[in-house]
């Protein structure tokens, strides 16, 4: 069983120093520039005359359900195709790199429904006020969530090919394009799937938070499962959401058995090592697949017209001559793109942040901060509760190979389910129990990011290797001290690895979680999640891009600080 | 007779298959006792539960039925009377070689000065006097495994129970490091009882033991014991320890030679009992390409008969690989096993040094005679239309016989040999066999001949 990987390369690269703190500020700005870009078009244009309504009918869940799946996959291509070429700009080019990296970094750090805040309006102006708009900021932000970690994967795998193949490769002659359909596309595709897998299950969480979106006081609504939940708790209508949560559950279980599973035991073939792995996954599409005649079938008709395409793309991507390499003007070269990077980004920060803080003043950046501050603790206090409360449980179950296998898609199942389609039923107790609402969001927080804890913990405790337990057996090493001598060292990084996803997590759904409503009562909390989710609404462009700007130094300025430190313990000193 | 430390009787253990299909015996009526002042070794092949049995004896499993005691109570958990030293060395990364040292006593609540005083000691017994702070990664294997020794021994068992501990080391270290363990041993003043060793080399079990305990496979039982009655320190160069090990390696050679009869050359060549079915009789996991360099081998060395023990240092194989090598031969009838020594037959010699396409007739005829398995999988196919089939279907008959890894290795072995001899042709990504063209001239010409 793997970890789940937040995207661990942003937190062992080579430091890049100047240009990487550029790059993270640059994006912010860019962020920014887009946000007035989007606000000002929008001022001059008129809503969608025609906004689709949301029946509260259980009959329609089936087809809301389809077209959210429907959504899911367009974001899930395109995420395919993203990663492909940002991951492969990357690895191949020297000053793209130092570029896209710290990019990927800050992109993943800011929060998926900042993302949608932003850009909703700048959508749809660019649609001309047709849903399409709207769908398409609904996907982009789906596509946020999914794209960061494959990218990071895909880029970590094609960084780190066996050195033999690439040269057989280049022995050989073959084109780039041969190269990368032969060579490195197998190469990542393990990872990349798992990736997928995971950042998919991720993405349910943000698609209901996404189908259904105020902006300047107006409800937008796509037709889909999400903004059936929404409109259900708007109608306080029990017994739909219930319907709603059924439909939910049974959707991912279907997406994972008929799409993932399949996939990840595909997948299984580009195992690098050349010895088979001891316990291939398995899945029965896929072994009924492999069986039946259809699939040889398809595969002799698309046969011919596979092979031309190959060959067209084969002879377009010619081989490019290596240049020599040139050492001695290699450090000037940089020198003078951090130089010439500096100077744009800090007159990007100039500009736009006298125009933010013109707006709002100074001391609402203080003010800020400080909410920052106060969901920072909710964070830090979630952490804690679900480090103390879920690692021994996934202990007890990974040393124990059958509970594993039972737990795995379980442990699975809960991290995919979105978290938000139970809020309401949180909300209606916090309200009938008159439970204070900045303390009643960080269980919210906790319901979508604390699988995570335990799914890694589950990984470490099952990878602990057989000799060292029974070594701790025949020493005499029982409760406390085995705990402290073996078990925790020995799950160490996996925990840091399901501490940042779960904090990650934490982090998105304080957008969410922090303002909820059952009908027309709203709860609001102190916290930065608030800020963002009522400026969104009420369409103020410059809290908006203040408060998702915050909120992505802190996380970025967290990862840097506690969690880098972190991992490099895990890989230093305690690496099995 | 001194005192028993530890005894198990009637001991069994099996594991359910998986499906439902029944159980699969690892260790079937096992009797062993370790008396104290002895050095007992187990010596089997792999397969013939000796890790089990010695994991048993250490409490760290259960037996499915049987007894177990701890001098005379019965064992129920981790014996805290035994110190484990294990293959792979079992040392903790992130604690130093002192605090690994000092693991056992921490446990048994001892102080902290009296354990840092115990532990030096025993890290000065091993000659690691120096190393206490380094860390495990920045040790050589030999270390590692001192390290193992001297945390096992700063407890101060009753019995030391050692793992197949230096089969993970260099030839070079494993000798060095054996011959301080048994000089230790000699010295009288050794910090355990008795010793329990668990090894497939012939010559360390004769080198360290006292007696030593033959386990065979499948299931695994004790064969027989043989005592090794030398004056301490055994001398490798005398005659008697050669005549053990031949002894040795001729029961190791021969499975089914009962050991209890009187030591005398035996004729090997008993046939082997009729079997229920084909799929029952195991393929040793050999490849093809091995046995060809094997006969060559031997021809290459002249004609007449070949010691096994010889040819075991020679080839510097251990002992399980040389011994699954000769099976394959021996079973394909391309050699013959007697009293320890191996002869290659005629048509050994004759596929050994013929064309490759000859050699593959030859091959092909010996497999379908021999090779059960193989046999059945190429008749399979002959007796369909389209002459494919499943790779599952021959895995699902496989798995009544064998647990799931093992009927994994079985068919993949059995495709090896079917492949080199152009039986049949495999498609893993379908998981298909397909009959070639030369399976039914084959099937004709087998069935013309009078078997």
């Amino acid at each position: 069983m793997q970890r789940v990987l937040p995207g661990p390369g942003s937190l062992r690269r080579v430091r890049y120093g100047l240009a990487d703190a550029a790059v993270i500020l640059g994006a912010l700005v860019l962020l920014a520039v887009i946000a007035r870009v989007g606000s000002e078009s929008f001022v001059s244009f008129s809503p969608p005359q025609v906004v689709p309504s949301v029946s509260l009918d259980p009959h329609r869940l089936p087809e809301y359900a389809a077209r959210s799946t429907l959504r899911m996959f367009i974001a899930l291509a395109a995420s395919f195709l993203f990663t492909f070429a940002y991951g492969y700009a990357a690895a191949r080019n020297r000053y793209a790199e130092r570029v896209l990296i710290p990019l990927l970094d800050i992109l993943q750090s800011v929060p998926v429904l900042g993302f949608l805040s932003i850009t909703i309006t700048g959508f749809i102006a660019l649609f001309h006020g047709s849903l399409l708009g709207l769908e398409a900021a609904a996907i982009f932000a789906i596509f946020t969530s999914q794209v960061w970690n494959m990218t990071f994967s895909f880029y970590q795998s094609l960084r780190t090919l066996p050195q033999d193949l690439v040269e057989a490769t280049a022995a050989y002659g073959l084109s780039p394009w041969e190269r990368f359909i032969r060579l490195e596309v197998p190469a990542g595709a393990i990872g990349l799937i798992w990736n997928a897998m995971m950042s998919f299950g991720g993405g349910w969480f943000f698609l209901a938070a996404s189908e259904a979106i105020s902006v300047l006081n107006h409800n937008y609504t796509l037709p889909g499962i999400g903004s059936f939940v929404q409109q259900a708790v708007t109608a306080r209508d029990m017994p739909a959401l219930g319907w709603a949560i059924l439909t939910m559950a049974i959707t991912i279980v279907l997406v994972d058995q008929l799409f993932w599973r399949p996939l990840v035991a595909w997948t299984d073939k580009f195992r690098l090592e050349q010895s088979a792995s001891a316990d291939s996954p398995r899945s029965w599409v896929y072994d009924l697949l492999r069986r039946s005649r259809v699939q040889r079938g398809i595969a002799r008709l698309t046969q011919p017209g596979g092979d031309a395409l190959s060959r067209v793309l084969a002879r377009v991507s010619t081989v490019r001559p290596r240049s020599g390499d040139r050492r001695r003007d290699a450090h000037l070269a940089d020198r003078l793109f951090d130089v010439v990077l500096l100077l744009v980004v800090v007159g990007l920060i100039v500009w736009q942040g006298r125009s933010i803080v013109g707006s709002v003043g100074v001391g609402e950046v203080w003010h800020v901060l400080l909410l920052g501050l106060a969901t920072l603790a909710r964070v830090v206090v979630l952490l804690i509760f679900a480090t103390l409360v879920w690692t021994p449980i996934g202990v007890a179950i990974g040393l124990s190979p059958t509970l594993t296998r039972r737990a795995q898609p379980v442990a699975m199942f809960l991290a995919s389910f979105p978290a938000n389609f139970i809020f309401p039923f949180a909300t209606l107790a916090f309200i009938t129990l008159h439970v204070p609402i900045n303390v009643g969001c960080i269980l919210l927080m906790a319901l979508g990011a604390q699988w995570y804890i335990l799914f890694n913990t589950i990984a470490g405790a099952a990878s602990i290797p057989t000799e060292l337990r029974e070594m701790a057996d025949d020493v005499g090493l029982h409760g406390w001290q085995r705990w402290r001598r073996l078990i925790i060292p020995a799950i160490f990084s996996s925990a840091v690895t399901g501490g940042i996803t779960a904090s990650g997590g934490a982090w998105n759904a304080s957008i969410v979680s922090e303002i909820v409503s059952w009908g027309t009562t709203t709860l609001t909390a102190t916290g930065l999640g608030a800020y963002i989710a009522e400026a969104t609404t009420k369409g103020d462009w410059p809290r908006i891009t203040l408060g998702v700007s915050i909120m992505s130094l802190y996380v970025v300025g967290i990862n840097r600080v506690f969690w880098r430190r972190l991992y490099k313990l895990a890989e230093t000193r305690y690496h099995l | 007779m001194s005192e028993a430390l530890i005894t198990v009787e009637n001991v069994f253990k099996r594991f359910p298959l998986p499906e439902g299909k029944g159980e699969f015996t690892v260790l079937d009526d096992v009797d062993v006792t370790v008396h104290r002042g002895e050095v007992v070794a187990l010596l089997g092949r792999s397969g013939s539960g000796k890790s089990t049995l010695l994991r048993i004896m250490a409490g760290l499993i259960p037996p499915s039925g049987g007894d177990v005691r701890n001098g005379t109570t019965p064992l129920s958990g981790p014996n805290p009377d035994v110190g484990m030293v294990f293959q792979s060395f079992a040392l903790l990364p992130w604690l130093t070689v002192i605090e690994n040292v000092e693991l056992g006593l921490e446990a048994r609540g001892v102080g902290r000065t009296e354990r840092t005083k115990r532990a030096l000691r025993a890290i000065d017994l091993v000659g690691l006097d120096g190393f206490e702070t380094a860390y495990p990664r920045e040790l050589s294997g030999g270390m590692k495994q001192r390290v193992g020794f001297a945390r096992a021994l700063v407890v101060e068992p009753k019995v030391l129970f050692l793992d197949e501990p230096f089969s993970a080391l260099d030839v070079l270290t494993a000798e060095n490091l054996r011959g301080e363990i048994d000089d230790l041993w000699n010295a009288g003043t050794f910090p355990a009882q008795a010793i329990l060793i668990v090894t497939h080399n012939i010559e360390e079990a004769v080198f360290l033991a006292d007696r030593v305990v033959v386990l065979g496979a499948n299931p695994g039982r004790v064969r027989g014991e043989v005592v090794v009655d030398l004056p301490r320190p055994h001398n490798r160069t005398s005659p008697h320890f050669k005549e053990l090990v031949d002894r040795l390696y001729e029961v190791m050679t021969n499975p089914s030679l009962d050991m209890t009869r009187a030591w005398q050359p035996v004729v090997a060549d008993e046939p082997a009992p009729a079997l229920r079915s084909p799929y029952a009789r195991p393929l040793p996991h050999v490849r093809v390409g091995t046995i060809s360099g094997l006969l060559e081998l031997l021809v290459e060395s002249g004609e007449g008969e070949h010691e096994v023990a010889r040819l075991a240092d020679r080839l510097a194989l251990p002992i399980d690989d040389l011994l699954a090598i000769l099976d394959a031969t021996v079973m394909l009838g391309f050699a013959v096993v007697r009293d320890g020594d191996v002869r290659v037959t005629d048509v050994g010699r004759d596929f050994a040094t013929t064309t490759i396409l000859r050699s593959k007739d030859l091959f092909r005829h010996q497999v379908l005679e021999h090779a059960p398995i193989v046999a059945t999988i190429a008749k399979t196919l002959t007796e369909k239309e389209n002459r494919t089939m499943r790779g599952d279907f021959f895995l699902d008959l496989l798995d009544e016989y064998y647990p799931a890894d093992e009927a994994r290795r079985q068919f993949q072995t059995a495709v090896e040999w079917g492949r080199y001899a152009e039986l049949f042709e495999y498609d893993a990504e379908d998981d298909r066999l397909s009959g070639s063209d030369t399976l039914v001239a084959a099937q004709v010409a087998q069935a013309a001949t009078p078997s």
